[in-house]
């Protein structure tokens, strides 16, 4: 695995990815022991926005450091999760509220 | 000194596949409609950031494109399930 | 027609979406990304009149910061909140909250700010009362949320889209 990359760039980007995948993990954590629809909808959230941001972070820090410029094709993915894991939430609230109140 | 980052891939995996066990059960257990969804949708936001780590593992610039595709997809999957809950139809005529 | 600012945004980042998927900014891809910004800009204003009028594009810029240091700090809030569940599970409930936006993209991005937002999940709004039902997962105190909502949050969008 990716042993070349410099410490100035290795330190932060793990740093960020045990970060990342702890907020993942407490979030899907969330999702199984929370007990009714409406608190368990909040969970994955968590992984969603800052998990996904921490991850996203250390793979631009890691790609840029292994390219030498810096790359910053991931925001496209950050961009795109951030506007698009409220619209499903939405939509699944909006569901549950349908479904059981009539 | 170097093999932290290795290490720090391997815990973040290790964190999105129990992340990813997590939302099965929650797939399995229910017990509403709404909840497999939610998990579906857990699911695939784990999936993608693990492309993602692997990406820094390998160090390789095509699983960022994976990723992408993974959350084209799942949102476009997780919306579609989420409207047919609403509406009982995805596309009205 | 005089052209106003906020026309050249959605081209400006379709451009920019272009640039960084295909990773190179050469002459031609430049050319063709411009092409094709230009043209996508032109079939979504065909598809939909109704536009949205952004002004005060600099104060929005300074606002993102605030949502982001809100997002980090309530993923905290809720991390807390999960793993000390067993003690003490939440107290989820529903807040009702009346609002002055009436603008609809201000709406939409009121709705993508707090549903991004970890806690915090839009329920409902009704256009004709302007009444928004929020679901929040651990409700301690209902007036602090109104008075988030409303300073923080409503009255920037306001004074950009109103």
């Amino acid at each position: 695995m990716s042993a070349d990359v410099p410490l100035w760039a290795a330190l932060p980007a793990a740093a960020l990815l045990a970060g990342g995948g702890l907020f993942a993990l407490v979030g899907a954590f969330g999702l199984l022991r929370l007990d009714s629809f409406y608190a368990r909808i909040h969970a994955p959230t968590l992984g969603a926005s800052l998990g996904t941001a921490c991850v996203l972070a250390a793979s631009m820090l890691v790609a840029s450091a292994l390219a030498e410029r810096p790359v910053i094709h991931e925001a496209m993915i950050a961009l795109f999760i951030l506007l698009t894991s409220p619209v499903s939430s939405l939509l699944l609230m909006r569901a549950a509220l349908f479904r059981w109140r009539g | 000194m170097n093999a932290i980052l290795p290490w720090a891939v391997r815990f973040a995996l290790a964190c999105f596949a129990l992340a990813m066990l997590f939302a099965f059960l929650r797939l399995f257990r229910g017990p509403t409609a709404e909840d497999r969804v939610l998990a579906l949708d857990a699911l695939y936001i784990n999936g993608m950031l693990s492309m993602l780590a692997l990406g820094i593992g390998f160090g390789s610039a095509a699983y960022a494109d994976i990723a992408l595709v993974i959350a084209l997809l799942g949102f476009v999957g997780s919306a579609a399930m989420a409207k047919f809950l609403l509406r009982g139809e995805v596309i009205e005529p | 027609m005089k052209l106003r600012p906020s026309a050249l945004l959605l081209p400006l980042f379709l451009l920019l979406a272009w640039l960084l998927l295909t990773g190179s900014a050469s002459g031609g891809n430049v050319l063709l990304g411009l092409a094709c910004a230009v043209s996508i800009t032109a079939a979504v204003a065909a598809l939909r009149p109704l536009r949205a009028r952004p002004r005060r594009l600099q104060a929005a810029i300074g606002r993102c910061w605030h949502v982001a240091v809100d997002i980090v700090r309530s993923n905290l809030a809720v991390a807390g909140i999960i793993l000390g569940a067993a003690r003490r599970p939440p107290r989820v409930g529903f807040v009702s909250i009346p609002l002055d936006l009436g603008d609809a993209h201000g709406l939409a991005l009121l709705a993508v700010i707090l549903t991004a937002t970890p806690g915090s999940v839009w329920a409902k709004h009704d256009a004709k009362s302007k009444e928004l039902t929020l679901h929040v997962l651990d409700l301690q105190d209902e007036a602090a949320w109104v008075r988030t909502v409303k300073q923080r949050y409503e009255r920037p969008l306001m004074e950009i889209f109103e």
